[in-house]
């Protein structure tokens, strides 16, 4: 048992990690909020851009979605990170890391609000139009706002995940919370920060799991 | 040589791509088996994990619901590293294939249980008062009347979660598993140039793209209809 909080709750450790580990979660808050707003500025882009009919529009636009859907973040991000400089372009940790959550997350993005707003009912556009509301004004104050509301789990959800995701930035020796973690527990041979940085992910994240959890169950409720 | 040469030298070699595609094709197995073992494994235990839930012991739910919270707030490649390098210090040794599939279906389940649960509350209470009013005893209700409509209900949100979840079987390569990306980032070493990461991608758009389109497919399948 004392071996046990010696390898995973080692008090000395934890202390001496701290200081790293905190400059590490400030790195990740960083990241995501760069991140998550790259992406919804993408998803929105793609997702107003898959309303329009023009067929040389969509199915392009469709494939682009659906292939960075399917490529794991962690492919895309060795891929700008450790290929691009073949090609000559150097993005380095953060540019490789700033694209590839745009793409991806932007992609998902995208989805959920395409679903959000072709859950919005036509009249509602119709009736906007018919009181005179400029275009741009009946997306922002009628049909928008709507779609938002009704994807609202999904977003907060998505949003969740894309924080988790700045983990993978780790791999790229961007200095976010788990690299650090890592650096200090090869360090000190002990596996106490990465216990620390684990915790410190679930307090951060936890809020947003049950908010996420509130809003998953009021839909389905709604639903039945 | 000129811009575009460069680029199919560095990217599309044809020599490296013909030498190192048996690679990916073997890291395409593991992934795929990597895949099946955590879908199976994390959906089963998601379900047997709602089903104890709506049993209704509280301190027992009080667990589940703790653990299901911890899996889901915590970032997929933290668990990996987590089990992989944290555990044999313990004494327990996990293989990086091992640690990536525990943890992987640690957050599956995870996942998997707040989504059959928000179901099976989502089924209209009264099928379960007309159950009983028919005789049916609890565990009956459950099978054969709530859960069939439950499973229904949860079947849009799974498919899309478990999709996310096994792309990160990709993770796996932070701790040497021979998957894709790792067979790949090995390849890329040994040849000095990208493209068995091409040929990487390529592996993960064959195996994921029509795992998504699928995925679409069902979602409008299976649409609960009101």
């Amino acid at each position: 048992m004392s071996e046990f909080l010696d390898t995973f709750l080692n008090a000395e450790v934890a202390l001496a990690a701290t200081p790293i580990l905190w400059l590490g979660l400030l790195q990740t808050v960083k990241l995501a909020l760069l991140t998550v707003p790259l992406g919804l500025a993408a998803g929105l882009a793609f997702a107003l851009l898959s309303t329009r009919r023009e067929p040389w529009l969509r199915w392009p636009l469709m494939a682009a979605i659906d292939t960075f859907r399917a490529i794991p973040p962690l492919v895309l991000l060795i891929l700008l990170y450790a290929g691009l400089p073949f090609a000559g372009i150097d993005l380095g940790p953060w540019g490789a890391v700033a694209l590839t959550f745009t793409l991806n997350t932007g992609a998902y993005y995208a989805e959920i609000l395409r679903a959000g707003i072709e859950s919005v009912p036509v009249g509602q556009a119709e009736a906007a139009r018919a009181l005179g509301l400029r275009r741009r004004y009946v997306w922002s104050f009628v049909i928008l706002p709507q779609a938002v509301r009704n994807v609202l789990p999904d977003l907060v959800g998505n949003t969740l995940e894309v924080v988790k995701l700045t983990s993978i930035a780790s791999v790229v020796a961007l200095p976010e919370l788990l690299f650090q973690a890592r650096q200090a527990q090869s360090v000190t041979f002990n596996a106490t920060p990465i216990v620390v940085a684990a915790a410190a992910y679930f307090v951060t994240l936890w809020p947003f799991v049950r908010l996420l959890s509130h809003l998953e169950n009021r839909r389905l409720a709604a639903r039945a | 040589m000129t811009g575009w040469d460069g680029f199919t030298f560095s990217f599309l070699n044809a020599r490296v791509a013909a030498q190192y595609w048996p690679k990916i094709v073997e890291g395409l197995g593991v992934t795929v088996a990597l895949a099946a073992l955590i879908i199976v494994a994390g959906l089963a235990i998601g379900l047997a994990l709602a089903v104890v839930r709506t049993l209704g012991v509280r301190p027992l739910n009080w667990l589940i619901v703790f653990a299901v919270d911890l899996f889901r707030a915590l970032p997929p490649l933290v668990l990996i590293v987590l089990i992989y390098f944290g555990l044999p210090a313990a004494g327990i040794g996990f293989s990086g294939f091992w640690a990536t599939w525990l943890a992987l279906t640690c957050v599956l389940a995870a996942f998997a249980e707040e989504i059959f649960f928000g179901s099976i509350r989502a089924v209209p209470r009264g099928q379960w008062e007309a159950g009983r009013a028919l005789g049916l005893r609890f565990h009956a209700v459950l099978t054969r009347i709530v859960l069939p409509q439950a499973i229904r209900i949860a079947v849009p949100p799974l498919t899309n979660r478990t999709i996310a979840i096994t792309k990160g079987t990709a993770l796996g390569s932070v701790v040497a598993v021979a998957e894709i990306l790792g067979a790949a980032q090995s390849a890329m070493a040994f040849s000095g140039n990208p493209t068995p990461l091409m040929l990487g991608a390529v592996a993960y758009l064959v195996l994921f793209l029509p795992v998504v389109v699928a995925g679409r497919w069902v979602e409008t399948r299976f649409a609960w209809r009101r």
